[in-house]
């Protein structure tokens, strides 16, 4: 099993990069390839040229900018689980970091990458979403924020444009009376492969009481969402076990649930409410 | 397109089309058929090979993005004849009945151990969730990889659960 024929350059420069994709409207941009290559092999996408950024220096580091962490474009997905920076300001996206596929898998595969893909039973996008992440797309004619909120369009379908790179996502400092946290469960039981479902939330609590929230669900619907409602209940609340259970029960409001082959939309929906209620629980538990 | 890179320690030069993948280089062009080739679609982890010494799926990875890069495969491990200290659990404590899995385990049980020299038997399991073996249940793998870890650290391996009276 082996992709079509393709043209492949692996410019070292973003640059040529961003060039490359604006003379080519139909290439594709190559990270760790853990989602492209099994997909060009099956033949379900076939590019005419395949821009490899892998070997673009400068990409694949986690850096403080001041209000915020900026995770490079090469960053793996291992150096995202394991990385100090990332732990203490995104807990949330260095948890659905640990827990995307397996070792060989993040040992390759991007978090930018993940968050391009856009697959509707990944991990790091409700991470990016809770955490109120902003991506940074560049292209040959300049270069734009897009908010987290933003960029999760449909399925397999982000914001970005085919012409251009997300060269880094940004993830907000984390301040006082603030935690976040991801639980999922993986197609493969406890929180191994892609998720039956899973949710990310990210609190601040102020005085005793949770002043901001976000709650964001995986594998239920047709993209990686905000589950408004669930963040709209806990706010004002005290956080305790009962607020919580009270906040999760509206997960599925504006949220549309589809059914897939790992789940009905019964369960998928009963899902939905229990990994909010954990979500919640533990990012209560990280402030 | 000419691509040059180390394997198994020897520099190694080869013209390939971007598609193909770095598994089929090793065993069809380099004739280094250990790596196995399992599922194809990146689950099943009989294809891992270390690349810059980290353990990846070698099906999902093109040669093209191996260009430079330093590659180690089951073929590699054994030094002078001597047995890899993973390749010695695995054949001490029973670890593998067909074989299959075998040097795609192996490459990931050492990259484990590369990393972490003294894993518990749930990081031991968890570390291995990339590879899939049809035959053993994995409990004689979590063994054997209990045996090297002992080995290379120097200590007396755990004695076989078969020796472990009831
Ligand atoms: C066996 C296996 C198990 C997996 N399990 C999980 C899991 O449990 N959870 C999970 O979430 N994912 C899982 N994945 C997918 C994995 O996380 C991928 O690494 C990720 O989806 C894509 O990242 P990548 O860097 O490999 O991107 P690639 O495969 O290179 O690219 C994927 C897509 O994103 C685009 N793209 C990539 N990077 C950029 C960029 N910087 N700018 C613009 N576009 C870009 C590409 O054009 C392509 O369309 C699994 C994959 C495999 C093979
Ligand atoms: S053959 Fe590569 S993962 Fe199965
Ligand atoms: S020993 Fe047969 S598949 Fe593992």
């Amino acid at each position: 099993m082996f992709p079509r024929q393709f043209d492949y350059v692996a410019p070292t420069s973003l640059d040529e990069a961003l060039q490359a994709l604006a003379d080519n409207p139909n290439a594709k941009v190559m990270s760790g390839g853990m989602s492209l290559i099994p997909l060009m092999k099956l033949r379900l996408f076939s590019p005419q040229l395949v821009v490899d950024i892998g070997r673009i220096p400068g990409l694949d580091g986690i850096s403080d900018d001041g209000d915020h962490i900026a995770v490079g474009a090469l960053v793996r997905h291992a150096q995202t689980a394991s990385d100090p920076l990332v732990a203490a300001n995104a807990a949330a996206l260095a948890q659905a970091a640990a827990w995307t596929g397996d070792a060989q898998v993040r040992n390759r595969g991007t978090t930018c990458g993940a968050l391009a893909h856009a697959d509707i039973a990944a991990d790091q996008p409700a991470g990016a979403l809770a955490c109120g992440a902003t991506m940074v797309a560049r292209s040959a004619s300049g270069s734009r924020e897009i908010a987290a909120a933003d960029f999760f369009v449909d399925t397999l379908t982000s914001a970005l444009n085919d012409d251009e790179i997300l060269v880094e996502v940004r993830l907000p400092k984390a301040g006082a009376g603030e935690g976040s946290a991801y639980d999922k469960l993986g197609r493969r039981g406890g929180h191994s492969d892609y998720a039956v479902a899973g949710a990310a939330a990210w609190v601040r609590k102020a005085n005793g009481t949770v002043a901001e929230a976000r709650v964001a669900l995986t594998g239920v619907g047709s993209k990686p969402t905000l589950a408004p409602a669930v963040a709209a209940a806990i706010v004002g609340t005290d956080g305790s076990a009962d607020a919580v259970v009270a906040a999760a029960e509206h997960a599925l409001e504006g949220v549309t649930v589809l059914e897939d082959l790992y789940g009905s939309e019964e369960y998928k929906a009963h899902l939905a409410k229990v990994y909010a209620r954990r979500a919640l629980t533990s990012a209560l538990d990280a402030v | 397109m000419e691509i040059t890179l180390k394997v198994n320690r020897r520099e190694v030069s080869a013209d390939v089309e971007p598609r193909t993948l770095l598994v089929h280089l090793l065993r069809e062009r380099l004739r280094l058929t250990g790596t196995h080739v399992g599922c194809e679609t990146g689950y099943c982890g009989a294809c891992t090979v270390h690349v810059n010494g980290t353990a990846v799926k070698s099906c999902t990875m093109l040669a093209v993005q191996a260009d430079g890069a330093d590659i180690t495969t089951i073929e590699g491990l054994a030094s002078n004849g001597d047995l890899h200290p993973v390749q010695e659990g695995f054949w001490e404590r029973h670890g593998l009945q067909c074989g299959y899995c075998t040097p795609g385990m192996i490459m990931s049980a050492v990259a484990l151990l590369d990393a972490n020299s003294n894993p518990s038997e749930d990081e031991i399991r968890h570390g291995l969730e990339g590879n899939l073996c049809r035959c053993t249940g994995y409990h004689n793998i979590v063994r054997a990889v209990e045996y090297a870890g002992a080995k290379m650290r120097g200590e007396e391996p755990p004695p076989p659960d078969w020796e472990v009276s009831a």
